[in-house]
């Protein structure tokens, strides 16, 4: 008898015990390994999924919090890339050493779902929890804008 | 001490490119094991190696060969652009493949041979030997084409991936490649001139974009192999301690645990899912020997370096008239001390590799920076020949120079061979935090005469610190390390100078941590040089200008970054500060502009000027100038490991606070068009932010800090 809950759209019936983190549940027994650890204690924001379209710390919820519940992951925004953050992702060339950026992505998406036009100071609230080593904040604020501009069709911003 | 990588890649001989290419001829006759690439299609002979950076599959395409791993800083595209640029290609359409360990071929001549990334010196090793790798394959082409069509090889042109010819004559570069692969591999061949590039020097988008915004990405901890195990491994409090004695009964017990283990670094838990060897890792019951370390603290490593040991090994570094002589009889002096903390590397991907050990052969997979030390290393801590050892390299989640050490890959390896099984070992952030190899405290005391004219007349600079190079490489006592005086010559024209470097083992391990050295010695440099202009009562860029009139690159970028930075045009409520250096053969000037908020720093731009001669590709050269001054941000605001009782005092992102979107500073670059030999980027911003912020902390309120970090605390003391 397991966890019951939807992953990008299907259901999954998990056998990991209830206090078992959503991420290990995620990466190990469903196999989705888009999402990744950083740091176990919701500091770095590397983990970060949706659940029922709020971001939430993967790695510091249990996956008893998710049953019957939606969770959606990096691998949702799209598989060949047309997701229009990803598309600004690579307009940007946002990643370096990449590890953090399905983490940013996740975020990044929560925050245009409330938010189509963001200021600089919406982004520094809704990203401050994603770490990046390699330092490609400029790059990630430059993409979100222009993403958000792609989803009000308003094109690029000037 | 963990175990030490092996050393044989130091000493070889530095080797031009062209000898360095003829080795690589010949494809397979060398023994290049090209992991990662089908066996069965190459004994098919569907795909071929003309030589080792070009592999060519019938059906034409086209894989280039990255000698060095991509760790963020962008090899994973100008690596390709290189050879891509002579062998004619579209660099949009070729394939990757980060190189297996083989010394012979995929050396780095820049660090004295090892396989190794790191000192950014990927593009600077690659230049020419790229582009000649790139070249044989298109001569050898051309020529299997001119012997097939019995025509003159001068009527013949490779471009875009095929050979035209007279009337009509055509064929892809698979279609002629089989027999390519079997000609001699031409030492001589012609390079293009610069004036003649269509990718090098072109603003290029990243070939690993694409991957790393849908997950597809694989990094270390995305390994999964058929029959795989995972491993949590609890090592001593104390680097270096030893386990004495475990009780493994209660982890055991515990749901998934697979089997408990002892290595030399610790005791691992193995479990079917990484959760329950973590899990049933904090059962485990462990007594240590804590070894030497068991009383360190950074306060007394810190005095250890003040007070000298009989240890000590001081070396001068190029002495320029008697600066001793001139200080002690000169009216005005200006004297200084400057101490660097211990920092850790703290990449995003923590530590982990998957080994697979079988039939005395081991498998590695993961992120390294360094593929025939962990190749060596491995083989001789598990007993086997390190050809009996492979390794594929995945992408990194950082680097930053913690993944040159391979204490974890041998962890790996150890615990596959002691279960029989491929495991995948992964640290927490907390195993990553506190057993880094960390960048050594340094202690700088300067001093310097000023004449009448405010200038220096004579400068001494004595930096001890511990060498890096000493452990990993084994350097001798005596002899100087390149990796510790980087950047402690400055370009100011001084008529007397005396350079002193005092090794000093304090006692922990230390490792290299992005720009190295260069972070150490340019604060000292230009925090002191600031200083000195304090004491003449002059502009600091003026009095730095004064002392540049016969090093005109170094003036080219300081004067363009005083000019771009509104130098001397001042801005309410904030202050300006300016730091020059060259580095891995660039030059480079950085001015902070920052206001001081509840007696800390905030950060709200930074104009950069970089030369660093002929670029690669633009867009990355940008995007390592803003990664780098991130990365020196968070270490000159918030980066100190400090010990207790030999155990490192931070765990994780709360206790080692980072930079963050919301305290990122806008950053304005501008890349000065050269002829130059190309210069490393990966890392000089890195060193130049942090005497920046503190030369803008001393314009906004007087304070001289003298010690980084500078939190309040300090920046209070100063």
């Amino acid at each position: 008898m397991g966890t019951r809950f939807t992953v990008n759209g299907r259901a999954f019936d998990v056998k990991a015990e209830a206090d078992t983190p959503l991420l290990w549940v995620i990466r190990d027994e469903i196999g989705l390994t888009g999402t990744k650890f950083g740091c176990g204690v919701a500091l770095c924001g590397a983990c970060t999924v949706h659940l029922d379209g709020q971001p939430v710390r993967s790695c510091q919820t249990p996956v008893s919090a998710v049953a019957g519940r939606k969770v959606t992951t990096i691998e949702s925004l799209s598989r060949n890339n047309t997701h229009p953050l990803q598309k600004a992702w690579i307009a940007h060339d946002v990643p370096q050493c990449g590890y953090c950026q399905s983490g940013q992505l996740m975020s990044a998406a929560a925050l245009l779902e409330k938010n189509k036009n963001p200021s600089d100071a919406d982004i520094d609230a809704a990203m401050s929890g994603n770490i990046c080593r390699c330092g490609t904040y400029a790059r990630i604020k430059a993409a979100i804008k222009t993403a958000a501009a792609d989803m009000r069709g308003a094109g690029r911003p000037a | 001490m963990s175990a030490r990588p092996n050393t044989r890649g130091l000493r070889l001989s530095r080797r031009g490119f062209l000898q360095t290419s003829a080795v690589a001829g010949g494809g397979l006759a060398v023994g290049a094991n090209l992991a990662g690439l089908s066996v069965e299609a190459l004994a098919a002979g569907t795909i071929h190696t003309p030589n080792a950076w070009v592999h060519i599959a019938d059906d034409n395409t086209i894989t280039l060969i990255s000698a060095r791993s991509e760790m963020g800083q962008g090899v994973y595209t100008s690596m390709p652009m290189l050879i891509a640029e002579e062998l004619n290609v579209d660099v949009r359409t070729v394939k990757v493949l980060i190189a297996p360990p083989n010394t012979k071929l995929y050396g780095n001549a820049l660090l004295g041979g090892p396989q190794l990334t790191g000192g950014s010196t990927s593009v600077r090793d690659g230049w020419e030997k790229l582009r000649t790798g790139g070249a044989q394959v298109r001569e050898m082409l051309l020529t299997a084409a001119a012997d097939q069509w019995k025509v003159d090889r001068g009527s013949l042109k490779a471009d875009n991936g095929w050979v035209t010819g007279p009337s009509g004559k055509k064929a892809t570069y698979g279609q002629l490649a089989a027999a390519a692969s079997k000609l001699p591999v031409p030492e001589k061949v012609a390079l293009k001139e610069p004036g003649e590039f269509r990718i090098v020097g072109k603003r290029t988008k990243r070939l690993d974009t694409p991957a790393k915004v849908n997950g597809t990405a694989e990094f270390g901890i995305d390994v999964k192999l058929p029959g795989m195990v995972y491993a949590s491994l609890e090592q001593c409090p104390v680097i270096g301690g030893t386990v004495k004695g475990f009780d493994a009964a209660k982890a055991k017990s515990m749901p998934g645990v697979l089997d408990v283990v002892q290595i030399p670094d610790g005791v691992a838990v193995i479990a079917d899912t990484y959760w329950h060897a973590k899990k049933a890792r904090e059962a485990l019951v462990v007594q240590w020997d804590e070894g030497a370390g068991a009383a360190l603290t950074d306060k007394s490593m810190l005095a250890g370096m003040r007070a000298g040991s009989s240890g000590d090994k001081s070396i001068p570094l190029s002495p320029v008239g008697d600066a001793e002589g001139v200080i002690k009889g000169a009216k005005k002096v200006v004297r200084a001390e400057y101490v660097m903390p211990l920092l850790s590397h703290s990449p995003m991907e923590p530590m982990n590799f998957t080994a697979s050990y079988h039939d005395g052969k081991v498998d590695l997979i993961g992120p390294t920076q360094w593929q025939d030390g962990a190749q060596g290393t491995v083989a001789k801590a598990l007993g086997v020949k390190p050809e009996d050892v492979s390794v594929r390299t995945t992408f990194l989640g950082g680097g930053f120079g913690r993944r040159i050490d391979v204490d974890f890959i041998v962890q790996a390896a150890q615990i596959s061979k002691a279960v029989g099984k491929p495991v995948k070992l992964l640290w927490t952030r907390e195993d990553d935090m506190t057993h880094d190899f960390y960048r050594p405290q340094s202690l700088h005391q300067l001093a310097a005469a000023l004449g009448d004219d405010g200038k220096p007349t004579a400068l001494t600079f004595r930096m001890v610190s511990q060498s890096v190079t000493g452990r990993v490489f084994g350097l001798p006592l005596e002899v100087q390390d390149p990796l510790m005086t980087e950047a402690a010559m400055a370009a100011y024209e001084i008529p007397a100078t005396r350079h002193e470097m005092v090794k000093h083992d304090a006692g922990l391990r230390v490792g290299y941590w992005r720009s190295v050295s260069h972070a150490l010695n340019a604060f000292a440099n230009e925090s002191f040089i600031d200083e000195c202009a304090a004491a003449a009562g002059q502009d600091p860029y003026a009095y730095r200008m004064s002392l540049l009139t016969g090093k005109p690159r170094f003036a080219n970028v300081l004067k363009m970054a005083a000019e771009k930075s509104g130098w001397g045009t001042p801005v309410a409520g904030r202050s300006r500060g300016i730091a020059l250096m060259e580095g891995y053969d660039t030059y480079m000037a950085q001015v902070a502009e920052v206001s001081m908020q509840n007696g800390v720093p905030v950060v709200h731009k930074v104009t950069v000027v970089a030369d660093l001669g002929r670029m690669v590709n633009p867009d990355t050269v940008e995007a390592q100038i803003q990664s780098s001054i991130v990365f020196g941000l968070s270490a000159a605001l918030y980066g100190e490991i400090t010990l207790d009782k030999g155990r490192v005092q931070q765990t994780n992102f709360n206790t080692y606070p980072v930079v963050r979107m919301n305290e990122a500073p806008a950053i304005d670059i501008t890349l000065v068009p050269s002829t130059e030999k190309p210069g490393g980027i990966g890392e000089p911003a890195t060193a130049l932010i942090g005497p920046a912020v503190a030369n803008a902390i001393f314009a906004a309120n007087g304070k001289r800090v003298r010690q980084m970090p500078f939190s309040a605390d300090n920046i209070a003391r100063a």
